[in-house]
């Protein structure tokens, strides 16, 4: 649920963390066209380039601050520094806010030919725990344990959210994915707490499958997941959301919100593209599709789906699209598309 | 050299257990077509079963598969069924596999020719660790609500999987190994995978070697799989990769398997799927067990009888009518298996 309130000016603010590399670019597209549309969204731009205190890294406060204030932020590529010491900042940021759930939508983009060309998936990745535990030790030289920790609380969070999120975009059915034939106590028990929690939706139909079993199964054919949320652990929902990003065609198309109680932070996943930075080259689409979710997350149902069906209008018809799928479009002539297929 | 096949001659003493669900069905085409074509190869079957009734105790009858492949060292096998209930067993699959110390998994993903997938040229393998990782077996509960699972990795088993990918790379004629890994979050654990498989790697120069992090291998997987010759990997991440690459090039029904350790051998379809949801109703694809049977014979040197148990299911499954129904086809197990058996007895 979305805490955020409207200003004196009718507007809400939103934190915008533009981030390294193409995000200016393509940050800027959103911009723009957002003003086209009228949404009704003031940006608060915020820089979030990591800070060492006390050898942990940290953001700085006034980000920090923009985004609590806020309850809600759109966010680029962030570069993750190397170098000793360093959580990774997606790391950081989703510890911060305890964004404890990750959602992919995919769907096929007419205009973007792939082998795959009917997807229409929704996943929800767990985002705080599990493999992703960190608790790692070396037990002798040469013998390392890695822990994948299972709590029921971020199980049922999760789980529950994934319910309320299938009701929210009229989905059906929630399926759980696992591998408690194996990890019998660990996914045991996320298993048994989303049975638990299904109990709670009766109009949402529930089941689960074998994380085997739905990686063969979707890679055959995607249409059977057209009409369910899926909603797994850490590692899982990595790499699935990956592959599903790969039936419709990559990274570069594909949205992602992250969920936490208070604040939530929608971002583009693809990377920072630092070879193309700065030529105008950028495919804005990830993070315009991100900022529609935003929108929906915001309640203001109208402007996202304006500005999706222009962008998929622009797509579908191929004429001024950027490099990285096939076209001759700069990321500005892109946007200009957009904007004028928003009417 | 584990490559080199063993050649007593005589007859072959293998043991079979056919598994749960469809195994029994699909066993017996392996067995109808081994038969028809005088495959020197005798069978010791043990009908060891992961569900919960059966007349003998199922503990005992696993204890009798480890003994006969112990005796054996040549096994085929269908999959036994797993439940997830906690009150149950561990994983019988799992436990042979750690038993018999059979630790690699070699699962082939290769397009059939004449069997139109989205993608073509589809040809690699999966050379998966078998026995430690997150299959270690070792859970607990710290508090209720909060449970640990051990992912073990050794420095010792990472080395051994990776010589034996890179032996099979070349061994195969193969040109580039893949190491797919999540070092960059499990920065200990698949940090050590990684780092062990590319020191290997440097002892084979005339061989490509790279990494792969599991998220990025599964979506390259499904937008241009034709980048990957031979992939090794941890446990978990196998059963994934070889379930989508099943996926890539026509179901679990077609693809073949087999885990290899020091001593044993056993083969077994690539993909690991029971098939409970057909069981008995003779829609089963027998072409996994087919192929994996032919895996073995070419493993004890009798390629002849391989090649034309081989040649004869592609032969099979190029012509659309004789296709079983995961194919898109509608003959039943028995129509596709005498299908088999005609084009054997057409080619001599
Ligand atoms: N939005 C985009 N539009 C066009 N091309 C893109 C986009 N995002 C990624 N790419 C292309 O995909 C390739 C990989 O992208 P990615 O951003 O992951 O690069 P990277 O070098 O890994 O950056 P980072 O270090 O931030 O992860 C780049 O070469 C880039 O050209
Ligand atoms: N040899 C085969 N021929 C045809 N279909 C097969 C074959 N092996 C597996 N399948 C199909 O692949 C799918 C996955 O198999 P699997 O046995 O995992 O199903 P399941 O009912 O989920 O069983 P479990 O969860 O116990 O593994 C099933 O629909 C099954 O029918
Ligand atoms: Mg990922
Ligand atoms: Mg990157």
């Amino acid at each position: 649920k979305f805490l955020g309130t409207k200003g004196n000016d009718g507007k809400y603010t939103v934190t915008l963390i533009e981030g390294d590399g193409i995000g200016p670019e393509i940050a800027q597209s959103v911009k723009d066209i957002f003003t086209a549309a009228k949404v009704p969204i003031k940006w608060e731009s915020v820089d979030v380039t990591p800070q060492l205190k006390d050898g942990r890294t940290v953001i700085p406060q006034e980000a920090i601050d923009s985004v609590t204030r806020n309850y809600v932020a759109l966010k680029g590529p962030l570069a993750t520094p190397i170098g000793k010491g360093h959580v990774s900042l997606n790391l950081t940021l989703r510890r911060t806010f305890n964004l404890f759930a990750n959602v992919r939508p995919c769907k096929s983009i007419a205009g973007y030919q792939t082998p795959y060309d009917n997807v229409d998936t929704v996943l929800i990745r767990e985002n705080t725990e599990g493999e992703y535990s960190g608790i790692e030790h070396i037990v002798v030289d040469g013998v390392v344990q890695s822990i994948k920790l299972i709590t029921r609380a971020a199980s049922e969070r999760v789980l529950r959210f994934a319910f309320q999120y299938a009701l929210e975009v009229g989905k059906p059915k929630v399926r759980v994915v696992h591998k408690a034939t194996i990890m019998k106590m660990s996914d045991g028990l996320f298993l048994r707490t989303a049975r638990d929690v299904a109990k709670e939706f009766p109009q949402i139909e529930f089941d689960a499958e074998l994380l085997d079993n739905t990686c063969l199964k979707m890679v055959t054919d995607p249409a059977p997941y057209a009409d369910l949320v899926l909603v797994m652990p850490n590692l899982y929902g990595d790499i699935l959301s990956d592959l599903c990003a790969g039936l419709i065609g990559g990274l570069g198309l594909t949205p992602s919100g992250n969920i936490g109680d208070e604040c939530s932070i929608f971002e583009a996943v693809h990377g920072s593209a630092p070879d193309i930075a700065g030529k105008g080259l950028a495919n804005p689409t990830a993070l315009l599709l991100s900022s529609i979710m935003m929108l929906q997350h915001m309640g203001l149902h109208q402007h996202a789906e304006q500005i999706q069906t222009a962008i998929f209008k622009v797509l579908a018809e191929g004429k001024t699209i950027t490099g990285d799928l096939g076209g001759k479009a700069k990321t500005h002539e892109y946007a200009g598309a957009v904007i004028k297929a928003l009417n | 050299d584990i490559f080199k096949p063993t050649k007593f001659g005589g007859k072959y003493t293998v043991t079979l257990i056919p598994g749960d669900g469809i195994g029994a069905e699909v066993s017996e085409t392996v067995k109808e077509v081994f038969k028809a074509d005088n495959v020197p190869v005798e069978w010791e079957q043990v009908d060891v079963s992961g569900m919960e009734s059966g007349s003998k105790p199922s503990d005992d009858l696993f204890r009798e598969a480890v003994a006969s492949l112990k005796r054996n060292k040549l096994g085929l096998k269908g999959i036994l069924h797993t439940p997830v209930e906690r009150s149950g067993h561990q994983s019988f699959n799992v436990a042979l596999r750690q038993e018999l110390d059979i630790y690699a998994s070699i699962v082939l993903i290769k397009n059939i020719p004449g069997y139109e997938t989205r993608h073509k040229n589809v040809d690699f393998c999966i050379i998966r660790e078998n026995t430690e990782g997150e299959y270690s077996g070792l859970e607990h509960q710290s508090v209720p609500g909060v449970v640990e699972s051990l992912k073990i990795i050794t420095r010792a088993k990472s080395e051994r999987i990776a010589k034996f990918a890179f032996a099979f790379a070349l061994a195969n004629n193969r040109k580039k190994v893949t190491c797919i890994h999540k070092a960059n979050i499990m920065k200990l654990a698949d940090g050590l995978f990684r780092n062990t498989v590319k020191k290997v790697g440097e002892d084979y120069p005339t061989l490509e070697s790279n990494d792969m992090i599991v998220d990025n291998a599964s979506m390259q997987c499904v937008s241009r799989p034709q980048q990957f010759d031979v992939m090794v990997m941890p446990n978990l991440y196998g059963g994934i990769l070889s379930n989508i690459g099943a996926g890539l090039v026509g179901g679990p029904g077609i693809v073949p398997g087999c885990n290899m350790g020091r001593e044993v051998a056993v083969f077994e379809p690539g993909c690991r799927h029971v098939g409970l949801d057909i069981k008995d109703k003779g829609q089963a694809n027998p072409s996994a067990l087919l192929l994996s049977a032919s895996m073995m014979l070419r493993h004890v040197g009798l390629d002849d009888h391989a090649n034309r148990i081989s040649k004869a299911v592609y032969d099979v499954i190029a012509d659309p009518k004789s296709r079983t129904r995961d194919m898109g086809g509608n003959a039943t197990t028995q129509q596709f298996t005498r299908a088999v058996l005609d084009k054997m007895e057409a080619s001599g």
